[in-house]
């Protein structure tokens, strides 16, 4: 996947001295240091990241830490004091003017917090804002607003105020604001910070849907970690300016860089993190109609398994347990003992995408959980006490994080 | 011992020095011409009041009474319109009323490029801000004496005398309705990539229109007290009835040029007031409201269920 924005050694100071300040933080200054003695605020400092097209990359972190100026150096309503920000190769720092509006028109918009819907405008009028400063047609604007209104489902509050909706529609306007012109990144400014939880809930489900087939670059703010995770293909997590890791959500939950993450992933929802493809293991199967009940126990023993899965050629017949093969094998003898009268048919398969929270009830019977590839062959088996072990909040419990199958 | 006795500034001197002997002598020329402008409008506008019938002037102002601040004041504009002609002073009222509009036109000119100027500029807005207060603090009569010597005499300077007293709150006012605007609604226009001159008509205007009218409407008021002081240098109108009346002790004429006065700025307050109001916390565009005006009530339906903009967030 190629990048859609660069950033590199990204830093933005507020005050009158940014050089001094900029030469102090080589120096090794904190930011407390700098502003007592130059008055100046760090409030980005060194920031470098890429975000590919069509990914979600999400920031992280407390109030203050500088995630709004850093989401508004982005498209330039923030002046840079050092640094380079490329999107598409071309550097917004270094980009002024006629050229700079030419951007905002066309490639990046932004969503914001409190929504920022004109009061005395149509919901309409608000979402063809964008269009209507690029300069086109009323005609072709109102089409065009309404067929993205249709798209958040709000079509028919189309010629009302934005004052006349709930907060969470109002966002949706927000939302449809920044589609109309179709641009290639959005900015996104905790959109959902000022929604209730259940509406925010909505909100991130509809965002995620709408991304499936949108695949816009998306920077997203939050100051909620289980928000970061859930929507976040790349979370980044600030700290006074600073960027103190960047990485997958089982990255970040599995290794946190310091103490700090450390603190914020204590307390968070493992079971919406992790899936079955992160606990999985290699599947040790036996075939239907060619291993014997002795040869299927016999492995079972040398993997030290309880259950394991039985296939008909490729596709999984079900699984069968040490304790009934013991049994079978005690009643029909060695030499007669075959898999099919001891097969449990009533098995549990998933994706390996599937999040262990789902996997909560299946393991609570105490079988291992079949992991099936599209093509319903068995990729990987979960056993139950993995999925009880990875919601051990103890980060060592965690098997290694596979960067590649990040969500 | 007083500081006088070391040393005396002769300050009335170096004043007439710089303005007799430099101001007057080099600018007299460019002075003169600024006020052809105001001149041009006034005599149109004068012409053209004295020329209405007063039945067809009266039922104007009546039916903007009754459109905007209801039936009331529109009976109260008739009756009052009624009296004043009634008392024979019709003329002369029509004269006020031309200088009024005269320099609330002028004072709409030049204080809302002055005040969208102040809202966007602090180091602006800290040199207007003193000058402004100067303005309105200056007891009138001081400036009248330069003005004189700059301009002459008659209406033109009368209007400018005027202008200068009653444009600082619209210029105040437009700066405050403009700085008002919620910061993240001027951000997001910005994100869209708005020009500055899309955003101040998209947005800041409409949203600070309800405060600018109130800033017009209070420079209207400010201009309507300015009326008898400006008769003082060759304006004429009901302010030269009341100076008339004063000169001469004859109580009779004072009065009825002051109740001339108070009937005509009861009428534009109440009308103006109304025409604020009716744009609900600026929520309607710039367009929206002309059309109001020139159509009057039938505005759009919607406007009942708006709130302000200031209450969300
Ligand atoms: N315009 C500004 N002028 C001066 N300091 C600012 C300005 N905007 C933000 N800051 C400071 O920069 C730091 C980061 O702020 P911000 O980016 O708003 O953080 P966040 O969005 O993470 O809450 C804070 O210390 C804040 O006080
Ligand atoms: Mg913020």
């Amino acid at each position: 996947m190629t990048d859609k924005i660069t950033v590199k050694n990204l830093f933005k100071i507020f005050g009158e001295a940014p050089d001094a300040a900029l030469q102090m933080l080589g120096t090794g200054a904190t930011k407390e240091d700098i502003l007592d003695a130059t008055g100046a605020t760090v409030a980005v400092q060194d920031a470098s990241f890429s975000v590919a097209e069509g990914e979600i990359f999400v920031v992280m972190g407390l109030s203050g830490s500088g995630k709004s100026t850093l989401v508004r150096l982005l498209n330039g309503l923030i002046p840079a004091t050092f640094g380079q920000i490329l999107i598409d190769g071309q550097d917004v720092v270094q980009t002024r003017g006629e050229a700079l509006r030419e951007i905002r028109r066309n490639t990046i918009t932004m969503i914001f917090q409190h929504f920022a819907l004109f009061p005395h405008w149509s919901v309409a009028d608000n979402v063809a804002y964008g269009l209507k400063v690029k300069g086109v047609p009323a005609t072709e604007r109102r089409d065009r607003a309404m067929a993205v209104l249709d798209q958040v489902g709000l079509a028919p509050w189309a010629d009302s105020l934005p004052g006349d909706l709930s907060g969470g529609m109002q966002q949706r306007v927000g939302l449809a604001r920044g589609l109309a012109s179709d641009p290639q990144v959005l900015l996104m400014d905790e959109p959902f910070g000022a929604l209730d939880p259940l509406i925010r809930r909505e909100m991130q489900d509809e965002l995620l849907t709408l991304q499936k087939t949108l695949k816009k670059t998306i920077v997203f703010i939050t100051h909620d970690l289980n928000e970061a995770l859930l929507l976040g293909d790349k979370i980044a997590i600030m700290k006074d300016g600073r960027f103190v890791q960047i990485g997958t959500a089982q990255d970040i939950v599995s290794r946190p860089a310091d103490d700090y993450v450390q603190a914020f992933v204590a307390d968070i929802d493992r079971g919406r993190v992790f899936t079955a493809g992160d606990v999985s293991s290699d599947p040790v199967t036996a075939q239907l109609h060619g291993d014997s009940a002795e040869t299927t126990l016999r492995r079972m023993e040398d993997a030290s398994l309880d259950a394991l899965y039985v296939l008909d050629g490729d596709t999984v017949s079900g699984l069968v347990t040490h304790r009934d093969l013991s049994a079978a094998l005690h009643r029909d003898g060695p030499g007669d003992a075959t898999l099919t009268p001891s097969l449990i048919t009533d098995f549990t398969t998933v994706d390996e995408g599937t999040y262990l929270h789902e996997l909560y009830g299946p393991a609570g019977i105490g079988l291992p959980i079949a992991v099936t590839d599209g093509d319903d062959r068995l990729t990987g088996v979960v056993a139950p006490e993995a999925v009880l072990a990875q919601l051990d909040n103890e980060a060592a419990a965690a098997p290694a994080p596979r960067m590649e199958d990040a969500r | 011992m007083s500081p006088a006795d070391l040393i005396t500034i002769p300050f009335d001197d170096w004043i007439n020095a710089f303005v007799r002997g430099w101001l007057v002598p080099n600018f007299r020329p460019v002075f003169r011409a600024a006020q052809v402008p105001v001149t041009v409008v006034l005599n149109n506008l004068n012409a053209f009041l004295l020329f209405v019938p007063m039945i067809l002037t009266t039922a104007a102002f009546a039916l903007a009474a009754w459109r905007y601040a209801g039936r009331g004041i529109a009976i109260f504009t008739i009756l009052g319109f009624a009296f004043i002609d009634m008392i024979g002073l019709w003329p002369e009222t029509m004269t006020t009323l031309a200088m009024i509009v005269t320099s609330v036109l002028f004072c709409a000119l030049i204080g809302l490029p002055l005040g969208i100027l102040a809202a966007r500029s602090d180091t602006f807005w800290r040199i207007l801000r003193p000058v402004l207060d100067v303005m309105q603090t200056i007891p009138s009569f001081v400036y009248l004496v330069p003005i004189v010597m700059l301009f002459g005499v008659g209406m033109a300077p009368g209007i400018i005398a005027t202008i200068i007293f009653a444009i600082p709150p619209m210029v105040r006012l437009t700066n405050l309705g403009i700085r008002n605007v919620r910061g993240d609604l001027t951000e997001a226009a910005r994100a869209f990539g708005s020009t500055e001159w899309q955003m101040l008509w998209d947005l800041q205007i409409p949203l600070a229109l309800r405060t600018i009218l109130a800033g017009l409407n209070q420079t209207l008021m400010l201009a309507l007290s300015m009326v008898v002081i400006a008769a003082l240098i060759g304006a004429g109108g009901l302010g030269l009835i009341v100076n008339t009346g004063l000169g001469r002790l004859d109580v009779g004429g004072a009065t009825a040029g002051g109740v001339g006065i108070v009937i005509l700025a009861i009428v534009l307050d109440r009308i103006t007031q109304g025409l604020g109001e009716g744009s609900k916390a600026g929520t309607l565009s710039v367009g929206q409201v002309l059309t109001r005006t020139l159509r009057g009530r039938g505005a759009a339906p919607v406007d009942a269920t708006v709130t302000g903009p200031v209450a969300r967030n």
